[in-house]
Order: structure tokens, then C-alpha cells, then sequence
């Protein structure tokens, strides 16, 4: 049975998508390119349709914080910025590492770095997938290179939070986040009742019963060997999340002398830039990445067996995640780097010349 | 000898509230916090709301306030507690929220999230300990540090021309329409420790009663490490010089400002 069918904006999808997954709450500040979520929220009056709080916040480090506060307390909640509101953001999803809350955020990039432009741009890659703020943690990012990816990945986001106890962070663009497609709805999944949240989530703060065990949320061990074990802890959580959690799209890969890596945006210019490059002839392909943490490393090092000739990463940086690239084939053929970057898209025709130049010819 | 043979239970006249745990509190003898925890878990307790109830933690000397304080409790960045307490209590509508604070957490850093959570109006207990200094990095300035006032930042005593003004938050919240009960206490005797858990009393009751707005009151306490005085010597001194700069009282209640000078 097909879901509801509408023509939605990327950051409308994902404000429906949170009604829709049954979120308690979404907290938040206006930012563009993705100001169209809380506008769409405050519009669409969850708190009548579901009971979910939306709440503007005075700030991105409140907002951040209250998510850290509901997060801790069993609820499921979620915040969305772009880029300099999402690195005010980062001493909360620091904190929420530690203590290893679920949430879902998301991040419609733009053009930086400091205040930069409005235009998209993928130049905060190594900010999602490197860490971020203070100390050694990783998250779950989700790259979607549709309108309707927008949507899922909110419900998967939201699944994979609570099972790993972690953030996921759903990062676009400002052309995923503004531009109009078709996209098929997910059926409404109901909020947990607060008893439901009270039995599924014991760590949570949600009051202490007489004669059980306080819950506390923390990230603070004063003592070193303690704070080790717990690093070693979410460091195992992080392999494990790697091992279980990779996904990716292999668009024209079985026969690919040359393959594109590239997400979000970047992958639909450099998917058209394969079927060019196949009317000439050359037997390009593309790996598009769905989690850019988990690094799809070992799907890569399958294709280098199979006898790829040369890797181009394309991405809207001056080269971040030509380094993952780097690392995952391990100089098993040339990996070069294509970007364009401040706010300006690449074309499927510069794609083409560039795997040419640099890899084919090079 | 045991705690059992020292303390006969016919002799006993006061017992420690089950609201407290018993790990040794990490606090310098003569100190205000422990006082301060005392009297909010005593409140709790005498007004049922301990399995309802969920307090957030700050940084600074009180950071451990949950490893002494027997509820459910979550630690927050510095200066967020009221961010923090604000995703809680909207997820949570029914619970008791409350955080604890001091003057560098609430008064500096965090002077935006206190300042719009009180404007908002949310319906939790802020408890803002106030000793005019940043005690556990050492004794630095903090906003609340008097004119003159010496720190390990302001050696020669704070300049108000060259470091500003002592901020008074507690007044400034107080203007805020989002703000119901607004109220400044100290715990440094016996007289002063009835009068402020009579405030923190009402405080709480105010949220389990939904009544419209934030309920805030500050501690005036003291800090002999960081101002490098005894004890005895310490409290003497925040009387003479914190109290007719902070002065004690009551100064909103029930949403009206009172004593307006």
C-alpha cells in the first residue's frame, strides 16, 4: 500500500517526518537554509495532532541543551540548524556522546566557513563524521540525496538513536533542504505513553521510585581509569555501530573501471556525470555514500579486488571526504579529489572532465 | 566507635532525610552547599515529591550534587541547567524540575539561559548559590564579586572601572513577567537556614501546584577557601559586606514585586 503522496520541500519533509515518527519534541532556532522546519512545525500544530512539544528556543546552545535535557529524561527529541548554528551546538552534542543520549538533528549546510554564505555546500563533512566537539566520540550521519530520503531518515534516525544510544545526525544541503520532489509518507507511528517510555528506557531520569536505584546523567568521572573504561566502552559501541550500521547505493558498479564516491547533492550531479561519461564509452560507476559514519571502507576495498583503475571524490569541499576515500582503498589505484566549493555546485559536466583529467588521463 | 553506639536513638533530635545519600560530601568545612542540599532534599521529602522529582546538576564545586542528592538527577554543561531543565519539564509537564546552580554557572556563562527560561515562564525551581567567586577552579572573579572584592583574578581587588560591575541576576529576573516567586536567603544559621527552607518550600509548592511562572531563589553564601578566611571569620564577613550589597528577603511573591525601592 502506498503511503501519502506530496510535493514537499527537503526541510518540510523532515518536519513532517518528526510528527509522523511519534517525536515528544523538537527544539530549535531559526538558521537558513532550513528555517522551514520549525516554520512548518509551528504551522502544522503538533502538540494538537500528537501531543509533540515544539518549542523556539533563544538560541542553538539552549536548543542543543534542552534535547540533552529530554533526551536524558526517555523522550524522543530532535533539532535541526545549519552549519555556524550547528557549531554553537557542539558543546551539547559533546556532552550527549558522554552520556550516550539518542536524538536525531540534522544539518541543511551551507557555504562557510564563519558566517559564509547561504548556498550549500558539504564543507562540514569532517565536522560530522570526525567528532565534532571535545573529546573522542563519534555519531551515526545519515547523508540523503533526496526529498524523500529527508523524510525516511528521520524514522531510521530515530530507530537507530535508541538502539545505540547515540546521535544521529541527518546531514543535507541547502539545495536538499529547499528544493521540491515528490515523496511518499511513512504511516504515523504513535508516541510512546510516558509508562511505555518509564518500562523500554530504565536509565532514563523519569523520577525515582522508593527502593530503586537513582538514575543519574552524566558525562563527569573525576577518576581517570573510570573515564577510560568508558571511553573504551562507547569506543566498542562506535565498532560495533560500523560493523552493523554501513549503508550505501552501488549505481553502475559491476563492470566500473572508474568510480565516483559522493552523497547528498554531490551524488545525483555525479550520477548524471555517469551516464555521460557511459556514452563515451568509459565504464564509470558510483558509490553513493548513505552513512558517512559508518565509512562503507570494506564495499570499497571489494571494488579495488574486482580491479578498479581509479577512485574521484566529489564533494562540495576543498577535499574532506577524498580522506575516508583514501583510507578505506589503501593505494590500491589512484584516488583524486573534485570539488567546488563557498556555495558554488559543481556541473555533471565538470565531474566528467575532471575524472579525465585526473584520473583517466592523469 | 559505630555511628550506633555514639548516637542513642532516645537522644536523637533531628535524622538525615533518606533524600540525602550517605557519601561524604565533597565540600570545604564551613561551606554553604551542604547546608543548601540539606534543606532542598529535606523540602522534598516533607512534600512527597521525591519519586516525581528530577534535578539537574551544574559544574563548578556542586558538579557531584547528584552523587549526594538520593533522586533522579542530570548533569549539565555549564551555565545550560535552565536549557536543561526546559526539555525536561516540557516532556515531563507532571514532574518537579529544579536545578542548583551557582554565580559563575547562572551569572556568567549561563546568563541567557536563565534569563529566557525565567522570561518564558518555565514552571521549575531555580536555586542559585551565590558566594562571589568561582570556588572550585581556585577562587577567580565571577560576576557576583564585590567592588573591591579580591580573587586570584582580581588580586588587587576588583576595579570596577577595569572588570565591571557585581551583577545582580536575582533583581534582574525578579522585573520578568515569566517570574512567580523570586526570593534571596542565606544558610549560615540556624535562624537563616528556617527562613530559607521556608522560601525553597514555597518554591516547590508553587510548581506542584502549576502556579504560573518560575520560582527562583538565591542562597547568599560563603566561600572560606576562596576568600581565604575560617569559617567563623567567612560568615562574619558575608554579613558586614554580601548582605547590604545582596540583601536578604523576599522580593517577588505570588508574581507581585514586593519592598520595590
Amino acid at each position: 500500500m502506498m503511503g501519502e503522496l506530496r510535493l514537499m520541500k527537503g526541510n518540510e519533509a523532515l518536519a513532517e517526518a518528526a510528527i509522523r515518527a511519534g517525536a515528544d519534541a523538537y527544539f530549535g532556532y531559526p538558521i537558513t537554509p532550513q528555517s522551514e522546519v520549525i516554520e512548518y512545525l509551528m504551522a502544522e500544530k503538533p502538540w494538537e495532532r500528537t501531543g509533540m512539544v515544539v518549542l523556539q528556543a533563544e538560541s542553538e546552545v539552549a536548543a542543543i541543551n534542552m534535547v540533552y535535557g529530554a533526551a536524558g529524561a526517555g523522550k524522543k527529541v530532535m533539532t535541526t540548524s545549519s552549519s555556524p548554528g550547528i557549531s554553537l551546538k557542539q558543546e551539547g552534542l559533546s556532552y550527549i556522546a558522554g552520556a550516550e543520549l539518542p536524538c536525531v538533528y540534522a544539518n541543511v549546510v551551507r557555504g562557510g566557513p564563519g558566517l559564509g554564505t547561504i548556498q550549500p555546500s558539504q564543507a562540514d563533512y569532517f565536522q560530522s563524521v570526525k567528532g565534532g566537539g571535545h573529546g573522542d566520540y563519534r555519531q551515526i550521519v545519515l547523508a540523503p540525496a533526496s526529498v524523500q530520503e529527508m523524510a525516511d531518515f528521520v524514522k531510521l534516525g530515530f530507530d537507530l538513536a535508541f538502539k545505540y544510544r547515540i546521535a544521529v545526525l541527518i546531514l543535507s544541503d541547502g539545495i536538499i533542504g529547499q528544493m521540491m520532489e515528490k515523496v511518499e509518507l511513512f504511516d504515523p507511528i504513535p508516541r510512546l505513553t510516558d509508562q511505555e517510555v518509564i518500562e523500554r528506557y530504565p536509565w532514563a531520569t523519569t523520577g525515582k521510585k522508593k527502593g530503586t536505584q537513582r538514575r543519574i546523567i552524566t558525562s563527569l568521572d573525576l577518576e581517570a581509569h573510570e573515564m577510560e573504561k568508558h571511553n573504551k566502552h562507547l569506543q566498542e559501541k562506535y565498532r560495533l555501530i560500523e560493523q552493523n550500521e554501513v549503508r550505501y547505493e552501488a549505481i553502475q558498479c559491476e563492470d566500473a573501471e572508474y568510480i565516483f564516491v559522493a552523497y547528498g547533492s554531490s551524488a545525483r550531479i555525479a550520477q548524471k556525470a555517469v551516464q555521460l561519461a557511459r556514452k563515451k564509452g568509459i565504464r564509470a560507476g558510483l558509490v553513493r555514500l548513505i552513512t558517512l559514519f559508518p565509512f562503507p571502507s570494506k564495499a570499497l576495498q571489494e571494488y579495488c579486488k574486482k580491479g578498479v583503475k581509479g577512485w574521484l571524490a566529489v564533494e562540495m569541499s576543498a577535499g574532506q571526504m577524498v580522506e575516508d576515500v583514501m583510507l578505506a582503498v589503501k593505494g590500491c589505484a589512484k584516488v583524486e579529489h573534485f570539488g567546488r566549493f563557498g556555495g558554488v555546485v559543481h556541473t555533471p559536466e565538470e565531474v566528467l572532465q575532471a575524472m579525465e583529467e585526473k584520473i583517466i588521463g592523469g | 566507635m559505630s555511628f550506633e553506639e555514639i548516637v542513642k536513638p532516645e537522644n536523637l533530635v533531628y535524622k538525615k532525610t533518606e533524600l540525602l545519600t550517605d557519601k561524604p560530601l565533597s565540600y570545604c568545612p564551613g561551606c554553604g552547599h551542604g547546608t543548601a542540599h540539606r534543606v532542598i532534599m529535606e523540602v522534598i521529602e516533607e512534600l512527597g515529591l521525591e519519586e516525581d522529582t528530577i534535578g539537574v546538576a551544574p559544574v563548578g564545586c556542586s558538579v557531584l550534587a547528584y552523587e549526594f542528592m538520593n533522586i533522579d538527577m542530570t548533569q549539565a554543561a555549564h551555565g545550560r541547567a535552565p536549557a536543561v531543565a526546559t526539555g525536561i519539564k516540557r516532556v515531563w509537564p507532571d514532574k518537579i524540575v529544579f536545578t542548583y546552580q551557582g554565580d559563575g554557572d547562572l551569572a556568567a556563562i549561563g546568563t541567557s539561559e536563565t534569563i529566557h527560561a525565567c522570561n518564558r515562564g518555565e514552571n521549575i525551581v531555580i536555586i542559585f548559590i551565590n558566594n562571589g567567586i568561582y570556588g572550585m577552579t581556585g577562587g577567580q572573579m565571577a560576576p557576583t564579586t564585590l567592588p573591591g572584592m579580591k580573587s586570584s583574578t582580581s588580586p588587587y581587588g576588583r576595579d570596577t572601572h577595569l572588570m565591571g560591575n557585581p551583577l545582580k541576576i536575582t533583581e534582574l529576573v525578579a522585573q520578568l513577567p515569566g517570574t512567580y516567586f523570586v526570593s534571596r536567603q542565606a544558610v549560615h544559621t540556624p535562624a537563616a537556614v528556617r527562613r530559607a527552607k521556608k522560601a525553597i518550600k514555597k518554591a516547590f509548592e508553587n510548581q506542584r501546584d502549576k502556579k504560573p511562572g518560575l520560582s527562583f531563589v538565591e542562597i547568599v553564601s560563603n566561600c572560606n577557601s576562596g576568600w581565604k578566611m575560617t569559617p567563623n571569620d567567612a560568615n562574619k564577613w558575608m554579613e558586614e559586606n554580601m548582605f547590604p550589597f545582596y540583601p536578604l528577603g523576599d522580593i517577588k511573591v505570588d508574581g507581585n514585586l514586593i519592598n520595590a525601592k
